[in-house]
């Protein structure tokens, strides 16, 4: 192997330097400098601007601990945490788990497993890379018509219920769409074999298909859950709170799920346009917290990232081994 | 099984409806209402300062259009250089251990939420670079605005070019190569342009994203819920994303109200009907490019 693609490189070198008569190919080397460069800049702009944010939100974790963690939305800085952002996020991931989950899985099974090619076939695809297509802000409005307004008696209005239901159809496209190819791309054998010894297309599907596919809709709906802790248009429209939101002790689970909300974008958000001004205490202001948030944010998003593409590789090594 | 697997499919035909009901029906009621107060004439409006003023009832439609094209033309200045770029240095320069390590990183970075890049733009983007390079009247411009956006979608651009590219036969690389011609050569006249269903498409999908991006607008393109009419990138406007998003905050109205409530959804109309077309034509030059390599 090693031999090979030395010889190979060596070829290539060769051959190079006849294409440019042994002189160097001064123009060529420009256009692989320019190339790189481009591709330095879209990897390291967003480098170093996340190492500036990195850099703001050390002090806030020096000064005020967990209890930022802890503490609820306030008009001082000093005061103000991202608990209440933190659970709002939670709620609209469980949502997205109970609510997408299965939907997306089942759908995307459905179109690869099930489904005959016909008209109402390729429209459901059509359909489907359409609705993925749509701007989240959008979603925003079917949830602020649909969930907030038309179904208020079980969603309690401008809650957490209608934030989470809308996202959950807001990744349901990313969860099929994964879901399929991951399905599409189990080879014809495995099922000629469930077959072969006589299993319905069902057995097959969930004793050999899906477990071959799994790997990558975990894959899928992991970045799905990822892709939904970060949209925040969808929720301004529901009526996520930006502002302070009070807890009143001896609230029932129920309560909250139907009341006020807010979640970890909205917060960033909100806190975006806050006046910047030192608090008393500790002398941080709402730019220095809202680093700090976007830590906490970025923290949620990339370790989720992260955990789809180590569970991914793990599985593939079995796979293979 | 299978009628319980194909309920599941057929929601999202449920949720398309859906959508499309909403939108059309609420933008049809602002529609007649404003014809049945101010005629049809008042989207666009002809006075000696035309602009987006919700709360007065004036609706000057190409105020927050202009505003979102500008935007959008700013972004793709921005992005399709940058993604086109790495994305042939990735296919065609790159060793595959490199791509092996890039990919994913650049995968990880398009999943960074747009509130963060809004609060880049608004803290650091504007003061820091665009209003001293480009002697912005303000911290906050559809300029600054369109820049952020740009560096939000060059990953999308960049990964989707980067397919393209890859999927051109290496046949037509060693044939160009056997000819004479060189590296350069071989990927500006050889692999781009037998590339380029693939790389427009990836170009409409990024203005498709641009468009429809929502946070970014709303924090740093600096009018809050009205505009007047401009054509400078460098003036604060409002796109309609933004718009949008000003309408639903604060307002804690019924539908059907007011008027200005109403226009949310008649712009959500309009914004739903441009991303369509645009991802329409890119997922047709998809397909066209699949079926001919």
């Amino acid at each position: 192997m090693a031999v090979t693609s030395s010889i190979r490189e060596s070829a290539g070198t060769v051959v190079r330097a006849g294409l440019t008569g042994g002189k160097r190919d001064v123009r060529g080397i420009v256009f692989a400098v320019l190339l790189l460069l481009c591709l330095l800049t879209s990897l390291f702009m967003l480098t170093i601007l996340m190492w500036d944010v990195v850099a703001q939100a050390i002090p806030v974790f020096d000064k005020r601990g967990t209890s930022f963690l802890t503490s609820d939305l306030a008009s001082s800085p000093d005061k103000a945490g991202v608990s209440q952002g933190i659970w709002g996020s939670l709620v609209i991931a469980g949502f997205v788990v109970v609510l997408a989950f299965p939907v997306g899985i089942a759908a995307g099974v459905y179109l690869e497993e099930y489904a005959h090619p016909s008209r109402l076939t390729r429209f459901i695809q059509l359909n489907i890379r359409n609705l993925a297509g749509v701007p989240s802000v959008v979603y925003g409005i079917l949830g602020l018509v649909v969930f907030v307004q038309g179904l208020d008696g079980l969603t309690g209005g401008r809650s957490v219920i209608a934030a989470g239901i809308t996202l959950a159809i807001l990744v349901l496209p990313i969860i099929i769409i994964t879901t399929a190819e991951a399905v599409s791309a189990v080879p014809q054998g495995l099922r000629e074999a469930g077959f072969g010894v006589g299993g319905t297309r069902w057995e097959t599907t969930r004793d050999h298909v899906l477990p071959y596919a799994a790997p990558g809709i975990l894959t899928g709906t992991m970045l799905a859950v990822a892709r939904a802790l970060g949209e925040a248009a969808p929720l301004l429209l529901i009526g996520a709170i930006t502002g302070r939101l009070a807890s009143p002790p001896g609230q029932t689970l129920v309560d909250r799920l139907q009341g006020k909300f807010t979640a970890m974008p909205i917060v960033i958000y909100g806190w975006a346009n806050e006046v910047n001004k030192p608090g008393k205490k500790t002398g941080l202001t709402f730019e220095d917290l809202n680093a700090a948030a976007i830590v906490v944010l970025l923290a949620m998003v990339l370790v989720l990232n992260g955990a789809a593409i180590l569970l991914r590789n793990r599985f593939e090594n079995r796979r293979q081994g | 099984m299978r009628a319980a697997l194909f309920l599941a499919a057929a929601t999202s035909i449920l949720i398309s409806t859906l959508i499309v009901w909403t939108l059309f029906t609420e933008a049809w009621k602002f529609l007649s209402d404003l014809i049945d107060t101010a005629g049809i004439g008042a989207l666009i409006d002809g006075g000696k300062a035309p602009g987006w003023y919700p709360r007065n009832d004036r609706f000057d439609i190409p105020t927050i259009v202009l505003g979102t094209l500008i935007v959008s033309a700013v972004s793709i200045v921005v992005a399709a250089p940058l993604g086109l770029g790495a994305a042939v240095f990735l296919s065609e320069y790159a060793s595959p251990r490199l791509r092996k390590v890039v990919k994913p990183v650049l995968e990880v970075l398009a999943g960074v939420p747009s509130v963060v890049f809004g609060f880049f733009a608004l803290r650091v983007l504007g003061p820091d670079l665009i209003q001293p390079l480009f002697d912005t009247s303000q911290k906050t411009s559809l300029l600054v605005t369109g820049v952020a956006i740009g560096i939000l979608v060059t990953p999308l651009m960049a990964s989707i070019s980067e397919d393209a590219l890859r999927s051109v036969p290496s046949a037509l690389r060693e044939a160009s190569t056997g000819l004479g011609a060189r590296r350069s050569a071989t990927v500006v006249k050889v692999v781009i342009p037998a590339a380029v269903s693939g790389i427009v498409a990836a170009l409409i999908i990024s203005v498709s994203r641009a468009i429809g991006e929502t946070m970014v607008a709303a924090l740093a393109s600096g009018r809050l819920g009205q505009s007047p009419r401009t054509w400078d990138p460098r003036d604060p406007g409002l796109p309609m994303t933004s718009a949008m998003a000003q309408l639903a905050q604060g307002s804690d109205q019924v539908v059907g109200s007011t008027l200005a409530f109403q226009s949310l959804f008649f712009i959500g109309a309009l914004l739903f009907l441009m991303t369509l077309a645009l991802n329409m034509v890119a997922s047709r030059l998809v397909t066209r490019f699949r079926t001919k390599y």
